[in-house]
């Protein structure tokens, strides 16, 4: 196990090494010269030299990319061209909101998929299989900022229950703020439910065909004791996998859906700085989304292999 | 052929799929209107005989909208399938070839490629080049070449384990043409599945990527553009925001439907076991 560990651990400060030096590379070294961009093309070269000396830009690239990650393993991630203030205090603020957003958006989809999958494999081949197993399928095609928009449709125009965007903060009460987040969570749980409840049933499906699950009826067991004591702790193992990589879709998600419902959060940071041409809060967002990505596949590789040990370091 | 057509998922897939094709083919010869003509006097027009589903805030028509937003859709589509399939196969069948650290490094590469999804890495080259869709069209691809390179070494290893390699390997072929003549035509079905797949998903990314104002631009029509203009008028014109979606929809169920249909198709013991 720790041989495992260990070489994920390496993958994983690979990967984010990797991702740094990409981000870097993009966002640092091919638009040019930032000081240029921000001032605007009529500028006098004094001034935007001025500027580059300012914001170290006129030192080498290899000098600046060590001071960007010796800066964000201190925790001091620069100042944020538009806004003045630090790009850390700036992150902070706005994790505040997108973190909860994908928290409650996972809780929904796993409320959503485990009660549909369930109830779809229980009734296999019957109506009730079909019908969910058809809605899923829709479920899946929709775009989830769509849904969004028509959540805001019946919600918010029609039976006027929720405001059809913006956060009311968190200074205004736990409840306040949770019922903003509310339809955001629901759009991106939808799409992302739909998934996870085929999983469910085709997991829940392949267990009820082990022998053990035989035995069990053979003894007396119920149908209903039988699923719920024996097959789904045994089914979790590839629906707990999905649900890892699942996060990261919500997280990329919560980008297109805080659009949706002007909501303050990661996404809306990253596209205000990429309209004020902030590219330093942009390098540092999209750094952040990866190395979240990145996590959460570590995470799960490693929950795999505690739920499941006949999983080998060789395996993945 | 008859096989085909008496599988639901698949009947039902094929016809939506090429109603989308169908849809992008007819709009390069016919539209109601001019997709590109604004007529502020014919703004938000409810439907009638002249406009089957009414006007935009611009005095556009919204059917001509939707045939020509079919295009951006394909192509993004298209292409961006296409980057994904050729280099992420190309990988995938490298890696399996020659296995050992040319098949860590490719599959290291892969694991690496799947912490930027579509949306990041289109966020970046946003930011740096502007919005479009090219930009568009090289995120979206960018982000499929992992899942195709992973798919294809899993696929090709297994066929490279088979008995008639081994024969071909004996009989003194090289690991390119053994690749070209026994691996590839074993693994195409599976990449012809995966394709429809991530054609569909595409598909989702573009009209993503448009609404936030990072795809298509105007004037050039797009679902997701159309979208994103909707929702600032969901209190006068609520429908303007539901056609967009629909069509995204069932865009994208034809194309899933197909794949899982194909899969059922293409492997019996498959659909048989689910």
């Amino acid at each position: 196990m720790s041989v495992f560990l260990a070489k994920r651990l390496i993958t994983l400060i690979a990967t984010l090494i990797g991702a740094s030096a990409v981000v870097f590379v993009v966002l640092e070294i091919l638009p040019g010269n930032a000081a240029q961009i921000l001032m605007g093309p009529d500028a006098s070269p004094d001034a935007v030299h001025a500027l580059a000396v300012q914001l170290g830009i006129d030192r080498p690239a290899a000098e600046r990319y060590w001071h960007w990650i010796s800066g964000m393993l201190a925790g001091d991630l620069g100042l944020s061209y538009a806004y003045s203030t630090p790009v850390r205090d700036l992150l902070i603020e706005r994790l505040a909101l997108t973190v909860p957003l994908a928290a409650m958006a996972m809780a929904i989809t796993t409320a959503l998929a485990l009660a549909a999958g369930i109830y779809a494999a229980s009734r296999h081949n019957k109506l009730g299989d079909v019908g969910v197993m058809s809605l899923s399928q829709i479920g899946i095609a929709i775009p989830n900022f769509w849904f969004a928009i028509l959540l805001i449709l019946l919600f918010s125009v029609h039976l006027k229950w929720f405001s059809a965007g913006g956060f009311a903060g968190w200074n205004e009460g736990i409840v306040a703020g949770l019922k903003s987040l509310l339809l955001p969570a629901i759009s991106l749980a939808v799409v992302q439910s739909a998934i996870l409840a085929r999983i469910t049933r085709s997991a829940v499906l392949d267990v009820l065909r082990e022998d053990f699950v035989r035995t069990a009826r053979a003894k007396g067991a119920s149908q209903r004791r039988t699923l719920w004591g024996h097959v789904l702790r045994n089914a979790m193992i590839p629906v707990i996998t999905v649900m890892g990589l699942q996060f990261s879709e919500l997280l990329a998600g919560t980008i297109v859906v805080e659009s949706v419902f002007y909501l303050p959060g990661l996404g809306r940071l990253i596209f205000q700085s990429i309209s004020n041409r902030d590219l330093i809060v942009v390098r540092n967002c999209v750094m952040l989304l990866a190395a979240m990505v990145v996590a959460v596949n570590f995470i799960v590789d490693v929950l795999y292999a505690v739920i499941d040990p006949r999983i080998k370091a060789s395996d993945i | 052929m008859k096989r085909a057509f008496s599988h639901a998922s698949f009947a039902i897939g094929a016809v939506l799929s090429l109603l989308l094709v169908a849809a992008a083919a007819l709009s390069l010869i016919w539209t109601p209107h001019s997709p590109y003509e604004v007529d502020m006097a014919a703004k938000l027009l409810p439907p009638d005989a002249a406009h089957w589903l009414g006007t935009d805030p611009y005095g556009r028509d919204i059917v001509s909208l939707l045939l020509v937003g079919a295009r951006a859709s394909i192509a993004v589509g298209v292409v961006a399938v296409g980057i994904g399939l050729v280099i992420g196969a190309a990988l995938g069948l490298l890696a399996a070839a020659r296995r050992g650290w040319a098949e860590e490094l490719i599959m290291r590469l892969a694991d690496f490629g799947f912490a930027f999804p579509a949306i990041l890495s289109a966020i970046m080259l946003t930011a740096v080049f502007g919005p479009g869709m090219v930009n568009a069209i090289i995120a979206i691809g960018l982000y499929n070449i992992p899942t195709f390179a992973r798919i294809t070494r899993a696929s090709a290893n297994a066929v490279w384990s088979r008995e008639f390699v081994l024969a071909a390997r004996a009989c003194g072929k090289g690991a390119f043409s053994i690749t070209m003549e026994h691996v590839l035509p074993n693994i195409a079905s599976v990449l012809i599945v995966q394709a429809t797949i991530r054609f569909a998903i595409a598909i989702l990314a573009e009209a993503a990527l448009s609404y936030l104002g990072l795809g298509t631009q105007p004037p050039q029509p797009s679902w997701g553009r159309m979208l994103s203009e909707a929702q600032s008028l969901m209190f006068q014109a609520p429908m303007l925001a539901v056609y967009p979606g629909v069509a995204i929809a069932l865009a994208v169920l034809g194309l899933n439907l197909l794949g899982d249909g194909l899969r059922d198709l293409f492997d019996p013991r498959l659909a048989r076991t689910r």
